[in-house]
């Protein structure tokens, strides 16, 4: 199993913990991962992209049409991460307007649980819903049990879920 | 312990410190820069797992890193010192003779490179950096292997007494891989200093000696067996042709050989040192390689040493000579060099959305005030958060650690040599004015400069996640220590005019900026310093202990986009709609620093509900 996957959004917007979370899957079922994150000044608000190769690679940049998986929490980044993805690769997007790729109103389910930064798992919850990802939705809950600080693993997980079952 | 032999989920800066703690290093310092900010963070966050004492330091500057770093080692104890690339220039004095002084307790040096850039003032190539001062550097291809060369690196760096360098890239830095810890080893070292004029206080008498050693060192370590190239040996469908090619550039060379459906069909060699290069290696690819396609970053460091009639890389042009080797650029050099089909150009580089400073953060509403009471001003600033000033025109140069202090001095020396000089003020973070601000302030006054220095001062070194200034009193393990305050460095500096403000009362601030104007304009005016004080708002105690308030814009906007773009908080911003200005509530802190900027008053506050 090979699967090459992009993060896309905003500094602040909780990229790194998504990617964290999807690598920490691979780590659990002891499957090979890489992730490159982007870190620094970029982190103050500007775009950021996270890569994550699950499976046997060396390195853990992506080329042009190659992911199999886009996860964008800010629409406008389309325009810049797009090219990434194979023409056959799922898009998942966090937006309340119409258009490509599947969609979902992340930052307002998670405005309604509290904060707007759980659009990251509620888009995580959408990815599982559409199979897109090569885990299931009990291997995600374990690595956020891992991963969240423990006052908060109850609402990420309600995010999550609010991603899986809308 | 059995947690901690399970493979991890680690970066490769937590992977870098895990070596660190594993192979006995009992003295760690650094001073914060990106990509290599989280290695010593991660050997305090990692700290019990050594056995023995273990020093942990932010140092105030790099250079003084690498001498505390320098002076453990000669007690025989291993020591390391960690910054980022352009750290290694401010360290460069000390680094350059330590190559012919050697060491006796291991000492590797990390220098984070940075090719991109993504967070740095320039892509140096710490490796071309080590072939001028002759010192060994490490090239890792990824963290589990960035990981292992750090117990590598100590050893070589004991058998030979060098400082030996490890040269982790961004993307070594900031991947994260799965990886096993292993049980750390005890060396059982007392601090015990063999005291050697002629080599650790050598003068020019003893130096052509230590310099000649210094060369026959080299080659034995050149020579190193378990530091050769490794070789990847193809079927001979490409006879006489080999890929070299080193750090993250050889990991995506080979998944890019897997894509192209190349893997076993032709010779591909890992340089794991890329100075000083192995004779052999050069030897055995000058007699059985005629075409020779080298990648590496940022610099042609392997090419340059390897003088290969047949072999193209950067120097030609055949691998772009700047800018992060990715895997599409990759692919281009690749299919060219074996004659395959050549890839679209990959879709140009675009950048998405330009990175602010924070909403709520103080140092916004200090540059708004400044660019407010100075229109024609000229603003020299420095290397940090606050270079994000750009977006409100209020820096006007960024150039390396500390230099806005003497820019804003040679300013006022060139201007006033023809009578009229404008107001220059000059912005510099609390950590870069203690990192290499202090010699420049003095150099400002005794050259009776008259500028304003805007200390901006969030109490903490915020572009780098938050390490502690010295003013702060607390020490890299969260200890206390002793603080150093910025007001009496300053006046002990021959500074007369010194105000403290908190930028939030914006009023306050700009009656200062008057009064520092007239200061430096008056018959016996120098230099004047404003120290902006407010804390980080990434700091959460910040955020508790700041009043806030429901912020929004009523229909008295004009739409007139002051705000948006002069002021430039992420959380204002324009609905197309009613072409107003609207608050992002998702965004905002509630400081209500905005209220000021609107010319119609249509920005209020209210208590939250």
């Amino acid at each position: 199993m090979k699967q090459q996957i992009i993060v896309s959004g905003l500094g602040g917007q909780g990229v790194l913990f998504l990617t964290r979370v999807i690598a920490q899957v691979a780590v659990n079922r002891e499957t090979p991962v890489l992730t490159a994150e982007t870190h620094g000044m970029a982190q103050r608000g500007g775009t950021v992209l996270s890569t994550i190769k699950v499976g046997d690679f060396a390195s853990p940049l992506i080329r042009t049409g190659q992911a199999d998986v886009g996860l964008l929490l800010w629409e406008a980044n389309l325009e810049v991460h797009r090219s990434l993805l194979k023409n056959s690769g799922s898009l998942l997007i966090n937006s309340d307007n119409a258009g490509e790729g599947e969609r979902i109103d992340a930052s307002g389910i998670a405005r309604e649980l509290g904060n707007a930064v759980l659009s990251n798992l509620v888009l995580l919850g959408l990815a599982i819903r559409q199979k897109s990802l090569f885990c299931t939705a009990e291997e995600c809950e374990t690595a956020i049990r891992q991963l969240a600080p423990a006052k908060f693993v109850e609402q990420n997980l309600a995010a999550f879920h609010k991603g899986i079952d809308l | 312990m059995k947690e901690n032999m399970t493979k991890q989920l680690l970066m490769g800066n937590e992977a870098i410190a895990r070596g660190l703690i594993e192979s006995g290093c009992q003295l760690a310092t650094a001073y914060p820069g990106t990509p290599s900010t989280e290695i010593l963070q991660a050997v305090i966050d990692g700290r019990d797992a050594a056995v023995e004492p273990l020093h942990i330091e932010w140092s105030v500057n790099e250079k003084v890193a690498f001498e505390v770093a320098l002076a453990g080692s000669y007690t025989g104890k291993r020591t390391a010192v960690v910054m980022k690339q352009v750290g290694l220039n401010v360290a460069a004095d000390p680094f350059m003779r330590t190559a012919y002084l050697g060491v006796k307790g291991g000492m590797v040096t990390i220098v984070a490179d940075d090719p991109g850039p993504h967070s740095s003032q320039n892509e140096q190539d710490t490796r071309l950096f080590c072939l001028q001062a002759r010192v060994p550097v490490l090239d890792p291809a990824s963290p589990a292997e960035a990981k292992a060369m750090v117990s590598t690196a100590f050893e070589l760096s004991e058998k030979h007494e060098l400082n030996v360098v490890l040269r982790p890239t961004t993307r070594i830095c900031h991947s994260r891989q799965n990886i096993t810890p292993e049980s750390t080893v005890k060396l059982v070292r007392t601090a015990d200093f063999q005291k050697d004029p002629t080599r650790w206080a050598a003068t020019p008498a003893f130096l052509p000696q230590l310099h000649r050693k210094l060369n026959s060192t080299l080659e034995q370590i050149a020579a190193e067996p378990t530091l050769q190239p490794r070789l990847i040996e193809g079927d001979g469908s490409y006879s006489r042709t080999a890929f070299v090619a080193s750090g993250i550039a050889y990991g995506n060379l080979v998944d890019l050989v897997d894509d192209l459906g190349l893997n076993g069909k032709v010779d591909i060699y890992q340089v794991l040192m890329s100075y000083p290069l192995s004779s052999t290696f050069i030897n055995t690819l000058n007699e059985d390689y005629d075409r020779v396609l080298i990648l590496e970053e940022t610099y042609p460091v392997i090419e340059l040493q390897l003088a290969h009639p047949g072999a193209v890389g950067k120097q030609g042009g055949t691998v772009p000579r700047e800018g992060e080797l990715t895997p599409d650029i990759m692919h281009q050099a690749v299919a060219g060099f074996l004659g395959l089909a050549t890839p679209d150009e990959a879709p140009a580089e675009r950048r998405g959305q330009r990175p602010s400073l924070c909403p709520g953060c103080p140092h916004r509403a200090a540059f708004y005030s400044i660019k407010k009471c100075f229109p024609q001003g000229i603003f020299p600033s420095d290397i940090g958060c606050y270079t994000l000033g750009l977006n409100l025109g209020a820096v006007n140069t960024v150039h390396c650690m500390g230099a806005c202090i003497s820019q804003g001095a040679g300013f006022y020396q060139a201007y006033q040599q023809d009578g009229e000089v404008p107001t220059i003020v000059v912005t510099i973070g609390d950590s870069t004015f203690f990192h290499a601000g202090i010699p420049a302030l003095i150099n400002a006054v005794i050259q009776q400069a008259r500028i304003i220095i805007v200390i901006l001062d969030n109490a903490t070194t915020a572009m780098t996640g938050g390490q502690p200034v010295p003013h702060m009193g607390v020490s890299a393990g969260g200890q206390s220590t002793k603080a150093v305050a910025i007001e009496p460095l300053v006046r002990a500096s021959g500074v007369d005019f010194l105000e403290v403000c908190d930028p939030y009362d914006s009023q306050r601030f700009e009656e200062l900026l008057w009064q520092a104007d007239a200061y430096t304009r008056s018959p016996d005016g120098g230099v004047a310093v404003l120290i902006s004080r407010h804390g980080c708002t990434m700091d959460r105690n910040v955020l508790k202990a700041q009043e806030s308030f429901l912020v929004t814009i009523n229909d008295k906007c004009i739409g007139c986009r002051k705000c948006v773009d002069a002021f430039e908080c992420p959380a204002l911003l324009m609905d197309s709609d009613s072409n107003m200005a609207m608050v992002n509530q998702d965004r905002c802190i509630g400081c209500g620093t905005c209220i000021s900027v609107c010319p119609v008053d249509a920005i209020i506050k209210e208590e939250k509900p």
